[in-house]
């Protein structure tokens, strides 16, 4: 027997990710390593459970091994529940066939039967991009009180940037008359977060409509939203105010990992009201030795720095030795580097390692790009990796 | 063959008052991020010891608090698992003066139930107040091939170091390994065997070890089990050469904390493949180091905000050191509060203390200036 659900959450986390290059070559976007203990995906399923939303569906489908393997029963996140918790959905194989998803809307469509177990009324739908920290509950509140048949969460953003975004631009109550998708001139200022709230009923019947049109592309942003708008439903825009960040490129991944750090920081992960939840391993606490220079930086369990760490963000387990110096670099976890090499404005990936005098990226200015190198890789002793490299294998 | 631990959780919280006024010797935080019972427990999982009951005595809410489910440890099974054993009732009723389970042998009276109900074949025995990381496998295979009785494991150490503590035992070891004699009385210097209290013995013998302390009304462990049967029955050592460090005052809690801060406590406790210390999961965040920290051999937990200077310290979960401040030679426990231009030095914070601004704390490696449980300076 099932207990009722009021609303059900759909984590949508299938996507490659491919402007992540090397960092997504063998796992999925929402499982890329954030802030020296977190994986992008932490953040929309803390915000769940810190909005007591306690049931979540996550929708896989690209290199699901390690997003499964993390969220496993959903301890960290209070979420291994006997009445709901999170549950894993890929794609399967039914009656009529089997199918990859082949769209947002699509994906949601075929796990109709999910939340419909729960006999939810509301259905809130959210991405594994984005850096925030959100009050769904509020959210659902103004969906509810609206009498909203769809709200979707928008952001302010600068207009010279609003042409990347999809703009909804609205009515003084805050009702949506219309939706561009990165619209060339824009009219508005309000960019979609890709978090909407369904009332369910209208949901599945859009999603059943979509899901027969054989030219539609299954997706929330091109065909569901504009056929609701089209067809005058009730659709509000939610305005959030904080700190929102989409971490698909290399450079904004790199940005929102150094917010993290300063005096106050942009972002804090220090919130005690509104804690960020991870896996975590019982690792032996960091030692920095006599030698090491550490400043403004950020590191977690297992770190042993014997070298100089300058303005970066480390992850688990991370070595630096004698003489190695880290500056402006983000370094995800079990990365060594070894005596006397030098890492700069770059973005190290799980268990890379660093010989001895080596050199990869250069000094943060004008012009210089961020360094990469995907996981397990190894460099060379005394080798040279020049700023903006991309690299995935040795 | 079915192994199940025993941990003894307040045995020697006479020897630390300071820390165990508020809490158990198990559930003493130690090492950042640990609990003494931890390096115990760990040392049971990883030999595949999947029951374990911890015997309590007074005090026991951190521990509770502490184990939880015993998920951390893989310990919530449906099918052993941790098993907490609050003072058995009876004890109550043969106790005059509050001196309940006054002894090992009356805490292994009171869980006897546990031992008869659990289907291990051979039991472990330990205490709280080593840090070690033993492999148990060993010790149990080498107790089941010898034959022994009882199979205690012993260590090396410096006799004069251990001269003003409470329940130390000397032990003598023939050649093979077998114990000639156990005393209290440790000799007045050099070098001794002394046991570490990880006992392995068979079902059988726990038991009977129970009725005839009720039979004969036996007092101790260690004059009437060991030391009176020493001749007729065969116990014998297991040496442990691994890394060793023991607490048994305020003084050796100090001085086994700084021993983090060597390589051969952190590799010899933390660094061994396949046997980690697990500890209870804190969701903390990073532990961040602002633009003006100065930070110089230190171990530090996550969830800290380090804005001025740390030397040579331990540093637990939540702690924040504000600008300006020096830190040296000092234990913080978990979310102290340090606040601006503050010096520490040879100082312990219990949990949740805090210092204000400004002010100056000194003690000395043989008495550390303590700061108990959510005080305020």
């Amino acid at each position: 027997m099932l207990k009722k659900k009021e609303c059900v959450v759909m984590l949508l986390a299938g996507g490659q990710g491919s402007r992540l290059y090397a960092l997504t070559k063998k796992t999925a976007k929402p499982s890329v390593p954030f802030g020296g203990k977190y994986r992008i995906i932490d953040f929309p399923l803390s915000n769940c459970i810190n909005s007591g939303l306690d049931t979540v569906g996550v929708l896989t489908q690209y290199q699901p091994l390690v997003l499964n393997d993390y969220i496993g029963n959903g301890l960290p996140w209070d979420l291994d529940r006997t009445f709901g918790g999170v549950k894993i959905l890929p794609p399967y194989q039914g009656y009529s066939g089997a199918d990859w998803y082949k769209g947002t809307a699509n994906a949601i469509w075929q796990n109709m039967e999910f939340i419909n177990r729960y006999e939810a009324e509301y259905v809130l739908i959210l991405s594994g991009d984005h850096i925030y920290k959100m009050d769904y509950a509020k959210m659902l509140k103004a969906h509810k009180k609206t009498g909203a048949d769809c709200t979707i969460a928008v952001i302010d953003v600068p207009i010279e940037e609003a042409s990347r975004f999809g703009i909804m631009s609205t009515n003084e109550d805050g009702s949506i008359y219309k939706f561009s998708e990165k619209p060339k001139n824009p009219d508005s200022t309000k960019a979609s977060m890709g978090i909407y709230i369904f009332t369910k009923s209208k949901l599945e019947s859009y999603l059943r409509a979509d899901a027969a049109d054989p030219n539609s592309s299954n997706d929330f942003g091109k065909n569901i939203i504009p056929a609701m708008l089209a067809a005058g439903e009730r659709m509000m825009a939610y305005s959030f105010e904080g700190y929102w960040k989409d971490v698909g490129t290399i450079a904004s991944l790199w940005e929102a990992n150094m917010d993290i750090l300063g005096d106050p920081p942009v972002f804090s992960l220090h919130d005690e009201a509104w804690r960020i939840y991870s896996r975590q391993e019982a690792a032996a606490p960091q030692y920095i030795s006599a030698d090491a220079i550490v400043k403004n930086s950020s590191m977690t369990a297992g770190c042993e720095i014997e070298g100089t760490v300058i303005n970066s963000v480390l992850g688990s387990g991370v070595k630096v030795e004698k003489g190695a110096v880290v500056e402006d670099s983000v370094l995800f976890s079990d990365v060594t580097v070894k005596a006397g090499a030098t890492v700069r404005y770059s973005i190290l990936d799980s268990n890379v390692t660093v010989g001895a005098n080596a050199t990869v990226g250069e000094a943060k200015g004008n012009g210089v790009e961020i360094a990469v190198i995907g996981a397990d890789c190894v460099v060379a002793e005394g080798a040279t990796v020049p700023a903006g490299a991309m690299i995935s294998e040795d | 063959m079915n192994v199940a631990g025993l941990i003894f959780s307040n045995i020697h919280d006479r020897g630390i008052p300071e820390m165990t006024r508020k809490r158990t010797m198990a559930s003493i935080p130690f090492g950042c991020r640990y609990r003494l019972i931890d390096f115990p427990l760990s040392n049971m999982v990883n030999a595949d010891i999947n029951t374990v009951g911890v015997v309590t005595h007074y005090n026991y809410q951190s521990l509770l608090d502490h184990i939880g489910t015993g998920k951390d440890w893989d310990l919530a099974r449906r099918s052993g698992g941790i098993k907490i054993l609050p003072p058995y009732i009876a004890a109550y009723e043969n106790n005059v003066a509050g001196k309940l389970y006054s002894n090992r042998l009356e805490a292994l009276i009171g869980a006897e139930n546990f031992i008869n109900r659990c289907k291990a074949d051979y039991f472990v025995l330990s205490d709280c107040d080593v840090l070690m990381n033993i492999d148990l496998k060993d010790v149990i295979d080498t107790h089941v091939q010898s034959g022994a009785h009882i199979t205690m494991v012993t260590k090396r150490v410096n006799a004069a170091e251990r001269a003003n503590e409470y329940d130390v035992d000397a032990v003598e070891i023939a050649d093979d390994g077998r114990i000639l004699s156990v005393s209290r009385q440790l000799p007045e210097s050099g070098e001794c065997d002394i046991n570490t209290n990880i006992l392995v013995l068979s079902r059988g013998e726990i038991l009977a070890i129970i009725s005839d302390s009720l039979r004969k009304g036996y007092t101790s462990f260690a004059t009437d089990v060991l030391a009176k049967n020493v001749k007729e029955k065969n116990f014998r050592a297991y040496r442990y050469e691994g890394y060793y460090s023991h607490i048994g005052t305020l003084e050796s809690y100090f001085a086994s904390s700084m021993k983090l801060l060597t390589e051969e406590a952190r590799h010899g406790l933390f660094g061994i493949k396949n046997r980690q210390i697990y500890t209870k999961i804190r969701n903390s965040a990073p532990t961040q180091y602002g633009a003006n920290a100065v930070v110089k051999n230190s171990l530090i937990a996550d969830g800290c905000v380090v804005e001025g200077t740390v030397e040579n310290s331990i540093i637990f979960r939540g702690v924040k050191v504000g600008k300006g401040c020096v830190v040296r030679n000092s234990i913080l426990l978990q979310d102290t509060s340090i606040g601006e231009n503050v010096q520490l030095n040879c100082v312990i914070t219990d949990k949740n203390a805090m210092v204000k601004d400004g002010r100056m704390l000194s003690g000395h490696e043989s008495m550390p200036f303590f700061i108990g449980k959510g005080m305020i300076v």
